[in-house]
């Protein structure tokens, strides 16, 4: 089994700044950390490796600091780790990044399975693992939040369509993108650190990916543009019931909120 | 002096001092007030009052003395050792709204607050600020001044210290109304015998504070704490002093066993990230650019001293879902049983001796108890389980275990309580280890602060 894992640092607070000029965020200026919900595509991907032994390649594409997840990922248990970095790749939308990750995937030798996580935390989008899957042509599954089985031919997984479950079986190769019910991640173990630490980290530049077709790398190869980013507003009410049937006006309050009824 | 009962003049009275809506008499007064954190029983006091100035505490304290009627301060109850339970009836002094945050200084990283300030609300705003209070006992959501009133300690002491340890000055009334002002913004005191550090851990019985300086540190650029599997709780807890005898002073270091994560994963409804270990030692460190180097010797240490491996929780997230668990070990337990507890303090390199006695008592005497505690400063807190006994039963064992656990203590030059204070739940066991002299010079001081007896009566000295 060789199971791929896409992965990427996000900044570690949601207070990002943004570059005025370029429209794009300024991802050097924060710490960063591996995008929460691609510690659950790891450890997805590592219990498959447990089970049916295998190896494990975590793949990102980032600024050159961003080995920091691909080492972190060798300590929560991935055998190989492939840094796409290079000044082109910078500024990319969904689809260039989604792009770029493909090109990564194909020079590696053929995976059975792409395991990514359901969205990042700092673009929230959930686009570029099926941008993946479109660009290898691999069918996928997307909100992935339980594997019921897998077996050497495929997975038998449980998809949360919001309002409904679907029981969905796939054969290999495949991509999903999973969610976080899918098993408490574990943590880095430091026992992998002292075995990992001479371990290298592949880096490929724009000159390893590219075949003629650089229009679709970076910024100039993304249709879609940042204007503006901000963080939600959050509406907050306060309400203090003093007297009376308490229960009951509490309970009206959330009917007419919608939480109930 | 037998006390004076409340009459509704009294009442009428009180009153007139406080707004009406902040006196509560009767079934107006929650259940809550009636008792603390652990069973022992309801004391419903006859009137409840809720100051919100210094001025008021004083003609409360004025009114008390002059009537002969007891009162007892109260933060949020989350006590464990009945300190602030009215025994006796009478007034029951909530502080919880004196909760105002009077002054952040970070020029002198100082703070003046009221003591009814949450200690999580006051935790989190001065880190907003880049500054840090590092007592970090694990019931967050105590009051400030029920923890100077304990000199409650925590998961921290550790590296920083306790709760006393931050406490640079005070504003406190007296028995009979007299306000005083007792240390300051200042760092070192020399002056005269310290009422300060009296009145801190004296749980309400000297007096009622009503402002308080603490002092404040820069916040730790970073955090990592480690969390480490062994194969039997005494290899954990062998391992202690292997880490600090190479001089690495963590920020904390507890104990864990597989029985009580499970009952904190129960309670939280949250899986915690590793069920390899029957126990575990979860070391936090703080620091900047250091930290790497001080850590990566922790583990080292740790599994030269037989960990299996060692885990690195080196985000927000991933601490925050260990300590959480750690955190939830008291309301996990209060769900499987009723318990009670022993949060006595021995020399850190007895703490292993002790936890294998109390094991051996569990056996002995087949009851349930489990422990938790901090590991790198020698305060365990020991809780022995009721499992469904009949009261008559529980009660003879739980003396039976409580006695032997103390004397046990005493034996290896331990003492009471680390950081619950004495209440009146463990007046007898502080008797027991105290010597004629101390005790005198204890009911001395109480009788000097409090002649008629009044403040919190019948707690720490009886």
């Amino acid at each position: 089994m060789h199971i791929v894992v896409c992965i990427k640092q996000v900044p570690e607070t949601r207070d990002v700044a943004m570059d005025p000029e370029k429209g794009v965020l300024r991802r050097a200026e924060v710490a960063g950390k591996l995008n929460p919900f691609d510690l659950y595509a790891l450890e997805a991907a590592v219990r498959i490796k447990e089970k049916l032994s295998g190896r494990v390649t975590a793949i990102t594409m980032g600024p050159p600091q961003a080995e920091e997840v691909i080492r972190e990922s060798f300590l929560m248990g991935a055998d190989r780790g492939v840094l796409l970095s290079d000044p082109a790749f910078a500024g990319a939308d969904t689809l260039a990044t989604a792009f770029t990750l493909a090109r990564g995937i194909g020079r590696l030798d053929s995976p059975d399975l792409i395991i990514c996580g359901v969205q990042t935390t700092d673009g929230d989008t959930g686009q570029v693992g099926p941008g993946v899957a479109e660009f290898l042509g691999l069918p996928h599954v997307s909100y992935v939040r339980a594997i019921r089985k897998a077996t050497r031919e495929g997975l038998v997984m449980e998809q949360d369509l919001g309002d409904q479950v679907a029981v969905v079986s796939l054969p290999y190769p495949c991509l999903i993108t999973v969610d976080k019910g899918i098993g408490q991640p574990r943590l880095p173990s430091f026992r992998r650190f002292l075995e990992t630490k001479d371990y290298p980290v592949i880096t490929w530049g724009y000159k390893e990916l590219s075949g003629g077709d650089e229009v679709y790398f970076g910024l100039e190869g993304s249709p879609t543009q940042v204007e503006r980013i901000f963080p939600p507003k959050v509406e907050r009410e306060h309400v203090v019931f003093t007297d009376g049937d308490l229960a009951r006006q509490l309970y009206q309050k959330l009917l007419e909120l919608k939480f109930v009824g | 002096m037998p006390f004076a009962k409340l009459t509704s003049e009294h009442i009428d009275t009180l009153r007139t001092i406080f707004d009406p809506a902040r006196v509560h008499v009767g079934e107006a007064i929650g259940e809550d007030y009636s008792h603390d954190e652990l069973a022992y029983g309801r004391f419903y006091p006859d009137v409840l009052v809720e100051p919100i100035s210094t001025e008021e505490v004083s003609q409360l304290l004025r009114f008390s003395y002059e009537h002969n009627i007891p009162v007892v301060p109260r933060g949020m109850g989350t006590g464990l050792c009945g300190g602030a339970v009215a025994l006796h009836g009478g007034i029951m002094l909530s502080m919880a709204r004196m909760n105002r945050i009077l002054e952040i200084d970070q020029e002198n990283r100082m703070a003046v607050v009221e003591p009814g300030v949450i200690l999580l609300e006051f935790q989190k705003t001065v880190e907003e600020l880049g500054l840090f209070y590092p007592p970090d006992p694990g019931e967050k959501t105590a009051t400030l001044g029920g923890n100077v009133m304990t000199n409650a300690g925590g998961m921290r002491a550790v590296r920083y210290g306790v709760t006393r340890d931050y406490v640079l000055g005070m504003e406190a009334v007296l028995p009979g109304g007299e306000i005083i002002h007792l240390g300051g913004k200042v760092l070192k005191n020399s002056s005269g015998y310290s009422l300060k550090d009296l009145l801190i851990g004296s749980e309400g019985t000297l007096a009622v504070v009503t402002k308080l300086i603490l002092k404040l540190i820069p916040r730790p650029h970073r955090q990592v704490s480690l969390l480490v599997p062994f194969p039997d709780l005494d290899q954990a807890i062998d391992a202690v002093p292997r880490i600090m005898g190479a001089g690495i002073i963590p920020t904390a270091i507890e104990f864990l066993q597989r029985e009580l994560i499970e009952a904190s994963e129960r309670y939280l409804g949250k899986p915690f990230p590793d069920a390899s270990a029957p126990a575990y030692l979860l070391l936090a460190f703080h620091g900047s650019d250091e930290l790497i180097d001080l850590y990566h010797q922790a583990a080292h240490l740790c599994l030269d001293a037989g960990a299996f491996d060692v885990f690195i929780a080196d985000t927000q997230e991933r601490q925050e879902m260990i300590w959480e668990a750690r955190g939830a070990f008291l309301e996990a337990l209060k769900g499987m049983s009723e318990i009670d507890e022993v949060d006595v303090v021995v020399p850190p390199a007895k703490i292993a001796g002790f936890i294998k006695f109390t094991r051996n008592i569990a056996q002995d005497l087949n009851v349930r108890i489990l422990s938790f505690g901090h590991a790198g400063d020698g305060n365990v807190h020991v809780y022995v389980l009721r499992d469904g006994r009949p009261q008559d039963e529980w009660r003879v064992l739980l003396e039976e275990a409580m006695e032997r656990m103390y004397l046990e203590a005493r034996n290896l030059q331990g003492q009471v309580s680390g950081e619950h204070g004495i209440g009146f739940a463990k007046i007898p066991y502080l008797k027991d280890s105290l010597g004629e002299a101390e005790l005198r010079l204890l009911r001395g001081i109480k009788q000097v602060f409090d002649p008629k007896g009044l403040l919190n009566p019948s707690k720490v000295v009886g």
